[in-house]
């Protein structure tokens, strides 16, 4: 790990015009001997809906799991809103992040979860309630009058009191797209959100989805094998492959006149598999 | 004949009390270093890991026996301070079985998914919150059916503290049987038998109870049956 590097010129100008929520800087991971992230460069802007494609195993995962904190780099570096999240700033050097930062930085970022990762020990409302009451310090009154709103918005009023085993996966993973949403996070990162669904249960995800994009300000990181969703509602759509950008453009152009031949072949397999 | 009975009955009876104190004190340390021990086999630092390593595998390495004589025949000339033999008893029945409720705790701990350490820290929560709001919640359901196995293992070793005169049940049992003929040491053994059997049912009862609880709170319909890892902790 390049522990020890000089502050770059991003960083000392903090509030520019055009503002990146996510800056993605020669970032390498590796696994042992597999590089997944090979020096990747790319940024998204505030509110932008960008979606991630690319055959499996390219790094979709990696790449969500590093804005989370769940994975540490190996090189490079990341920052949210001009914050770094990968280190931190320690006399004028750049330092792996500690415990203490991570916490701190971690709070503009929320996740979705393909197997949804709703804690069965607490009901629906509590799993929603929890971390805005312990980490946001938000009253229980305020916190469960949020979380009801929140599970209104996704269609689950009535499963205020429910345990999580008691719903369909779609449900589930409503209340987990609630419990994100409460901790009003500025980036919200969604990996395969309906690839664990049954197919009946996907398009009611989906427009949940759609609704919370289009009317919040959140900027969405969003890795999906749905492209008909992807179509609509993202504002751009990245194909990656090995670790790197192959080609980035708007939906409309990448979905039907991609540039590269990798990208080509790629979503005629997705499609393929799709009918 | 009936008479005998009654008098083995009556005099075994009242070994019972020590018996259930011994249970329930040795049972309450045992919950605590097991929680302490089992948690600081998972903790970060390299020495607190160690330290815990070297208490569970000295205290499950060991015969309880020879730990009980260190704590009540050793350790009042070394230190000048005797121990009451009921307490002598619970300190050796709470490290002993600790030692091996440390491993339950520790194996529970890590049965949690991954996926719920996951969820937890996506929601900013610090580590403490993570382990006693998300992670131990559910962990200790698991850990019920093999702690309910340990406490029968306890109630047993109980009858240990007879080497130290507590005046426990087994002790009331050996004390009484010189005293009646051959014939009288069936009944004699028998209701020790028993007593020992109907506490160990109290107990089960008391942790499928909490296990029905548990299961209620992780939204199971009803415990599962399944087959608990033996945890073999020595009898005598
Ligand atoms: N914890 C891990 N340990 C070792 N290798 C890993 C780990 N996580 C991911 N990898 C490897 O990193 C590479 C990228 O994985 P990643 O999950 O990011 O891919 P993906 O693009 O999300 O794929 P998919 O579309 O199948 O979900 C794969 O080769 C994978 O085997
Ligand atoms: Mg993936």
């Amino acid at each position: 790990m390049d522990s020890h590097q000089p502050l770059s010129d991003a960083q000392a100008g903090t509030a520019t015009a055009d503002r990146e929520m996510i800056r993605f800087d020669k970032v390498v991971k590796r696994f042992g001997d597999n590089v997944v992230l090979n020096e990747l460069d790319f940024t998204v802007s505030p509110g932008e809906f960008v979606t991630l494609i690319g055959p499996s195993g390219s790094g979709k995962t990696t790449i969500l799991r590093l804005l989370m904190t769940l994975e540490k780099v190996d090189g490079g570096t990341i920052q949210v809103d001009g914050e770094y999240l990968s280190h931190m700033e320690r006399g004028g050097k750049l330092v792996p992040a500690d415990e203490k930062h991570l916490r701190k930085v971690r709070r503009h970022i929320g996740m979705v979860f393909q197997q949804f990762n709703l804690f069965p020990n607490m009901k629906v409302l509590q799993n929603i309630t929890e971390a805005p009451m312990r980490v946001l310090g938000k009253s229980r009154a305020e916190a469960e009058e949020r979380g009801r709103e929140l599970l209104e918005m996704v269609g689950l009023s009535e499963k205020v009191d429910a345990h999580p085993s008691q719903l369909s996966g779609g449900q589930q993973q409503r209340v987990a797209i609630a419990r994100a949403l409460a901790m009003e996070p500025d980036v919200l990162l969604l990996d395969e959100v309906t690839s664990a669904l049954d197919p009946e249960l996907v398009a009611g995800v989906l427009a949940v989805l759609k609704d919370i994009a289009t009317s919040t300000e959140i900027t969405f990181l969003c890795v999906t094998h749905e492209m008909q969703f992807a179509k609509d509602v993202s504002d751009r759509v990245i194909m990656f492959d090995h670790g790197q950008v192959v080609e980035e453009a708007v939906p409309e152009k990448l979905f039907t006149s991609p540039e590269h031949e990798r990208t080509r072949e790629f979503l005629h397999a997705v499609i393929d598999r799709e009918v | 004949m009936f008479d005998q009975i009654g008098l083995i009955f009556s005099t075994l009876v009242r070994g019972l009390p020590v018996t259930i104190a011994a249970t329930l004190g040795g049972i309450a340390l045992t919950v605590v270093l097991s929680f302490v021990a089992g948690l600081a086999l998972l903790a970060p630092s390299r020495t607190v890991r160690f330290l815990s390593r070297v208490y569970v595998e000295g205290f499950r390495g060991t015969s309880e026996m020879v730990q009980l004589f260190w704590i009540y025949f050793v350790l009042p000339v070394l230190v000048g301070f005797e121990l009451v033999p009921l307490f002598a008893g619970i300190l050796v029945l709470g490290l002993n079985h600790g030692a091996y409720g440390a491993e339950i705790v520790r194996g529970a701990v890590q049965s949690v998914p991954k996926a719920q350490y996951e969820g937890a820290i996506a929601l900013s929560l610090s580590p403490a919150q993570r382990m006693l709001r998300v992670i131990l919640p559910q962990a200790v359901v698991e850990m019920l059916p093999s702690f309910n196995n340990l406490f029968i293992q306890l109630l047993k070793s109980t009858a240990l503290l007879y080497f130290i005169s507590a005046e426990e049940l087994t002790e009331r049992g050996q004390l009484l049987a010189p005293s009646l003929p051959i014939a009288q040491l069936v009944p004699i053994y028998v209701i020790e038998l028993l007593f020992y059997l109907l506490l160990a049912v109290l107990i089960t009862v008391g942790m499928r109870a909490l296990e029905r609880v548990g299961a209620r709170r992780l939204g199971r319909r009803a415990p599962r049956r399944r087959s608990t890892p033996p945890v073999t902790a020595g009898g005598v």
